[in-house]
């Protein structure tokens, strides 16, 4: 910055700046029919759990023009999946009402995401934040083209969903023993016997199951945590059925060079098409991280509009990427997301009203306030 | 990854840059005290603050009290902004070994800001550098507005590449590469320093990223994999952005030396100390760090 800016109340607002210069702003996606994205989103999401799909997904492929991004190697697609309404709130101090949650998901739908992770079918004496699981998961409207997971730790949680009208549940491991037996009071193996009693209901209902891998760069009990581990685990769910595997920097502590160690040795196990980053922003790093997984080939990215969801392990820090922020980037990078940017921006600022509190997203700062 | 820099050095802006576009006034004790404070944090370039009329910047209007006020560490330099001549040559009264100057990529940015074209700031420039040059001092450059412009919107690398290859080829031994109002994203960050390396070599180049948008680590980490090795912050991310009200500005030290360190990337800088001299300066400013890993209190 150089003199004083006395000018400053005549340059572009940043709305503009969003809106007008295409560099910055609007998804390539925006000139493809919204029906076209959304079953090749289908399709390139089930393409391991369903089989004898992959000539139809090539033909439809073949007649769908891309943009090419600017930097050789990146994937031409992202999949962005949405956890504020479950990973997001459950982390955030207010209890949300139900019908907040129920308008906030229905804005999400109309947002362009195809996968919103809607609520947990967990126990309200763990997570009060959930426990109104079944009204949300009966009261939202289910768009079409949209995916709504929901977590289901055990069997019971499992029915429950399924009675609710889920069609998609998710089960949560760790690369930690401590931190497994603090969070869920049992072991990995213990665990990984629950969830597979869980994905082999699921399977036999056609119900797809996502696997999450959480202290996937690091742990708040053990420290460091082997990329060996994380595979190990990792390996665990996606052979038990789950169709794609979320690898989660629980803290935040991971940068760069710890999430290209990890994704080198998972991937040597695991198809590239099956798995996901969930990189948590505790230290700034999220998008450093993001970026590293995309350059590796990753596509499928979690992450919470407004950054919802502060950290539960370290008081006042921040959670999860914003949403808002990882578009921006994916934008700009001119991969297709499927996403309209402006309209999160508005579920952000809506959400962040009905909790009380100012969004972590910076995009949102700096084009709310201009 | 294979390709990145193994140390990188760090030029700590938020004495100036992070003070200047505040909006609280800090007395010339907490100044000078702040950057005492990141002499001792390992940092070893700190510009400390701004040769130009309290009439523009009151911040900044201590400038020869602070200049004359801090501890000088061997080893670490103390840059000032010098705008122009009379700037320059009260620098180097106050006792300046080292003066930055600040060019733009856009003509518009250059009008409003400076009130003359990029072609006649080049003749202010030179003035510097030629005084400069004979008093044996050392001539940053800085160049506004490389990934977009809040005026002009899009900006072409070339024109970056134009404006960085003049600075550089006039005496300045490095040139900042800014994303001003930090609307750049990792690609079109790859796309200029490509166009500004081509007639500027890599060493001589920094990059200076702001985090309105929140893009500003990962922008960093691309212009470390192009070959950049010296990269601009600010402690606890000061200075908010002057074009948008409530939008965040400077990338934060903290953050930056995290990554880094968690690269394997030499520093020098002591991560502990650094949180210090952030949470000394917010408290001065009655401000909340914009440092995420200062927010963070998770030991690990």
């Amino acid at each position: 910055m150089g003199n004083v800016p006395s000018a400053v109340k005549h340059c572009l607002s940043y709305q503009q700046l969003l809106r007008e210069h295409l560099w910055i702003g609007d998804s390539v996606a925006g000139a493809l029919d919204p029906a076209q994205i959304s079953v090749l989103i289908n399709l390139h999401c089930f393409q391991p759990y369903v089989s004898g799909f992959s000539v139809s997904l090539a033909g439809s492929v073949a007649c769908i023009h891309w943009e090419t991004s600017q930097l050789s190697g990146l994937p031409e697609f992202v999949k962005i999946v949405e956890v504020g309404p479950r990973d997001g709130l459950q982390n955030e101090k207010v209890i949300v009402p139900t019908d907040i949650k129920i308008e906030f998901i229905n804005q999400l739908s109309q947002t362009g995401l195809s996968v919103i992770e809607v609520t947990s079918f967990v126990s309200s004496r763990w997570v009060p934040q959930m426990a109104d699981h079944t009204e949300v998961m009966k009261g939202i409207h289910q768009y079409p083209g949209v995916r709504y997971p929901v977590l289901t730790p055990n069997l019971q949680g499992f029915h429950r969903a399924v009675a609710a009208g889920a069609t998609e549940i998710s089960v949560f491991g760790a690369a930690s023993e401590s931190f497994s037996k603090k969070n869920i009071n049992c072991s990995i193996e213990e665990s990984m016997g629950k969830f597979e009693e869980v994905v082999k209901s699921a399977r036999h209902m056609n119900i797809p199951a996502r696997g999450y891998v959480s202290c996937a760069l690091g742990c708040p009990y053990e420290g460091i945590i082997t990329p060996q581990k994380v595979t190990e685990v990792s390996k665990r769910l996606y052979s038990m059925g789950c169709y794609e595997i979320s690898l989660g920097d629980t803290i935040g502590v991971g940068t760069p060079g710890s999430m290209k160690r990890m994704l080198e040795s998972v991937m040597k196990e695991i198809p590239l098409g099956a798995l996901a980053v969930h990189c948590h922003d505790t230290y700034g790093q999220a998008l450093a991280n993001i970026l590293t997984a995309l350059q590796m080939g990753i596509n499928v990215v979690d992450s919470a509009v407004s950054g919802l969801g502060g950290c539960p392990y370290a008081k006042g820090a921040s959670g999860n990427v914003a949403t808002e922020d990882l578009i921006y980037m994916l934008n700009g990078l001119g991969l297709n997301t499927g996403v309209n940017l402006y309209k999160v921006m508005e579920a952000g600022d809506f959400i962040c009203k009905a909790v009380n509190k100012t969004t972590n997203s910076k995009v949102a700062q700096a084009s709310f306030n201009a | 990854m294979d390709t990145l820099p193994k140390q990188v050095k760090i030029v700590e802006v938020g004495p100036r840059d992070g003070l200047q576009n505040e909006k609280n006034i800090v007395s010339t004790p907490v100044k000078i005290k702040l950057i005492d404070m990141l002499s001792e944090a390992g940092l070893s370039v700190i510009e400390a603050t701004s040769f130009v009329s309290p009439k523009w910047v009151p911040q900044m209007a201590d400038h020869a009290e602070v200049l004359k006020g801090i501890q000088k560490f061997p080893g670490i330099t103390y840059p000032v902004l010098t705008p122009n001549l009379k700037g320059f040559e009260a620098a180097v009264a106050a006792g300046a070994k080292e003066v930055s100057i600040f060019g733009a990529a856009s003509e518009l940015f250059t009008k409003k800001n400076i009130n003359c074209s990029i072609e006649e700031s080049f003749q202010r420039f030179d003035a510097i550098l030629k005084a400069a040059q004979s008093a044996n001092i050392s001539v940053r450059g800085y160049v506004s507005c490389v990934l977009g412009c809040p005026y002009e919107g899009k900006i072409s690398p070339a024109k970056v590449a134009e404006v960085t290859k003049k600075l550089y080829s006039m005496g300045c031994y490095e040139i900042s590469l800014g994303d001003t109002i930090g609307v750049g994203t990792p690609g079109i960050m790859k796309d200029m320093l490509s166009a500004v390396m081509q007639e500027v070599p890599p060493a001589a180049l920094a990059v200076h990223c702001h985090d309105t948008y929140g893009q500003a680590l990962a922008n960093t980490l691309m212009a470390l994999q192009m070959g950049v090795s010296v990269v601009d912050s600010s402690v606890a991310g000061l200075g908010g952005c002057p074009y948008a009200q409530g939008a965040s500005g400077n990338l934060a030290t903290e953050d930056l030396v995290y990554m880094l360190e968690g690269l394997g990337i030499h520093t020098g800088v002591n991560l502990q100390k650094l949180l210090e001299a952030g949470n000394f300066i917010c408290q001065a400013l009655n401000r909340k760090t914009s440092s995420k890993v200062a927010q963070a209190t998770c030991k690990l």
